[in-house]
């Protein structure tokens, strides 16, 4: 079975030693999603598979048959942003704009968990109501690293996306 | 990365016969082994991907228990109805874990099996007894912040660096294995080994056995709480940490099952603790007497020397909390 990349079906590589980043920029031509750190500690890799993010660098394409991923370019289009690209333009939630397709999609991802009740370790209670703080927010965020600190417009990029979405 | 081969067996059997192979590696999720992989500090020549198989399922076991599937992912596992409400010290210690993008990918059974995060064993231009028997110990005398204070040998003194299998081990959790020679249960209280003269040995698992999921007894009443202490808030792992099952009947401890993380190369459980605990009254001299029992033979390597009196007050500030008594 193919891997399908923004509703796209692509066939996987021969060699199993490609990383479905690597996979992604060199194979699909996909280069919206980066590569920092390439070991699971920046996020500039973090991809929708299946609707969940991953690091697409500490992952195979061979283990992704089937699969359906979506990058930052099945998020959005420069003309029709989704509701996160847009806030991060209007929070200026970014300076190099290396890590934003990561924060991106995982911020796309955590609206998805807040919504199904998944608790983190900043919740006070394992069994409640998530509720959208910036507390939250920091701790799911915290796998999403950005160089140039600009960590206080993304969490209010996050915040005003994620009160919308709470409306 | 160096080449390997890479298959997916179509059975239990299949999975044990291709991982009976000493250059076989299973593979899960990924996290660990991808990024040894990268760094050739793991170098198999054959992957076999043992997605494949059905074993994702948690369920709800004999006797009232729980049982988790060696391929649930740790985010699976911590969002499960029945782990936050009957088990939530082990809901706390995997999400103290790694990110959401790891959790998503990392499994029980990957995560039992992860391997240390001692610089010298990731650094392959480093001597390490672990990576390489025979090589030395780069971290005896040298940087040491992360290692063991309990439990260490003259070859090795790396710590188990994970949550997840500290939580279990204060649940007395049982890890269930199949291998060559049938099925098997293992308390995670001994699943893994200490270093000894072998460190290269992480656990118990053999050649060609795959771990099918863990057992979690039928829950206890009481307080459950996981401490970590750690660099940074998030993300970063456990410089000391502990998981606490502890129940209260008429002002005097009546369950103390208690686990520590980042002490040695093993979740750490000390059974003489629970008997030291149990029928007393809290208080700080209390806890500080199980504290001297904890740590009566540790020894600090320099570096991580302040783990020793870490470990004492986290535990003291644990048994508090649990115990609603006054430090």
């Amino acid at each position: 079975m193919p891997i399908t990349i923004n509703d796209t079906p692509h066939e996987l590589p021969d060699d199993p030693r490609v990383s479905l980043l690597d996979f992604l920029r060199h194979h699909a031509g996909l280069t919206g999603t980066k590569k920092g750190c390439d070991h699971g500690q920046c996020g500039a890799c973090t991809v929708l598979v299946n609707g969940m993010r991953i690091n697409s660098c500490l992952s195979l394409a061979v283990m992704h048959d089937g699969d359906s991923v979506t990058t930052i370019e099945g998020l959005g289009t420069p003309d029709a942003p989704s509701a996160l690209q847009k806030a991060f333009v209007e929070h200026d939630g970014y300076q190099c704009g290396y890590c934003t397709p990561g924060q991106i999609c995982s911020a796309t991802a955590m609206m998805q968990e807040i919504a199904n009740g998944w608790p983190s370790d900043a919740s006070d209670d394992l069994e409640g109501p998530i509720k959208p703080s910036a507390d939250e927010i920091r701790e799911r965020m915290s796998g999403n690293l950005c160089r140039c600190g600009a960590y206080a417009n993304i969490v209010a990029a996050i915040a005003e996306v994620a009160a919308e979405d709470a409306q | 990365m160096k080449p390997f081969r890479y298959s997916r067996p179509d059975s239990l059997d299949h999975a044990g016969q291709l991982t009976s192979d000493a250059d076989a590696r299973a593979i899960a999720g990924g996290t660990n082994l991808i990024d040894l992989m990268k760094l050739q500090v793991e170098t198999p020549q054959q992957l076999v991907d043992i997605n494949t198989l059905s074993l994702g399922e948690i369920a709800d076991a004999e006797n009232g228990g729980l049982s988790i599937g060696a391929l649930a992912t740790n985010t699976a596992t911590a969002a499960h109805p029945r782990v936050r409400s009957d088990y939530p010290v082990l809901a706390r210690a995997i999400l103290a874990g790694a990110t959401q993008q790891l959790r998503n990918k990392a499994t029980t059974g990957g995560n039992l099996c992860q391997r240390t995060r001692c610089y010298y064993f990731t650094n392959i231009d480093q001597p390490c007894n672990k990576r390489e028997p025979g090589s030395g110990c780069g971290a005896i005398d040298g940087i040491a912040r992360l290692h063991a204070v309990l439990g260490t040998s003259p070859h090795c003194i790396a710590t188990y660096p994970g949550d997840m299998a500290v939580a279990m081990a204060a649940l007395d959790a049982t890890v269930q294995i199949i291998g060559p020679a049938g099925e098997r249960s293992v308390p995670v209280r001994d699943f893994h080994r200490l270093p000894g003269d072998t460190p290269e040995k992480d656990n118990v698992l053999e050649a060609g056995e795959v771990i099918t999921a863990v057992t979690l007894p039928a829950p206890v009443g009481g307080k459950q709480l996981y401490r970590k202490v750690r660099e940074r808030s998030s993300y970063a792992f456990a410089l000391v940490s502990v998981a606490a099952v502890v129940e209260m009947d008429g002002g005097r401890i009546a369950r103390a099952d208690l686990a520590f993380g980042g002490l040695a190369h093993k979740p750490w459980h000390d059974p003489r603790l629970s008997e030291l605990l149990v029928g007393e009254e809290p208080t700080a001299a209390l806890f500080d007497k199980a504290a001297d029992l904890l740590l009566e033979d540790a020894q600090g390597y320099g570096e991580n020397d302040f783990k020793i009196p870490l470990a004492r007050r986290a535990l003291a500030a644990t048994l508090a909390e649990a115990t609603g008594a006054e430090l």
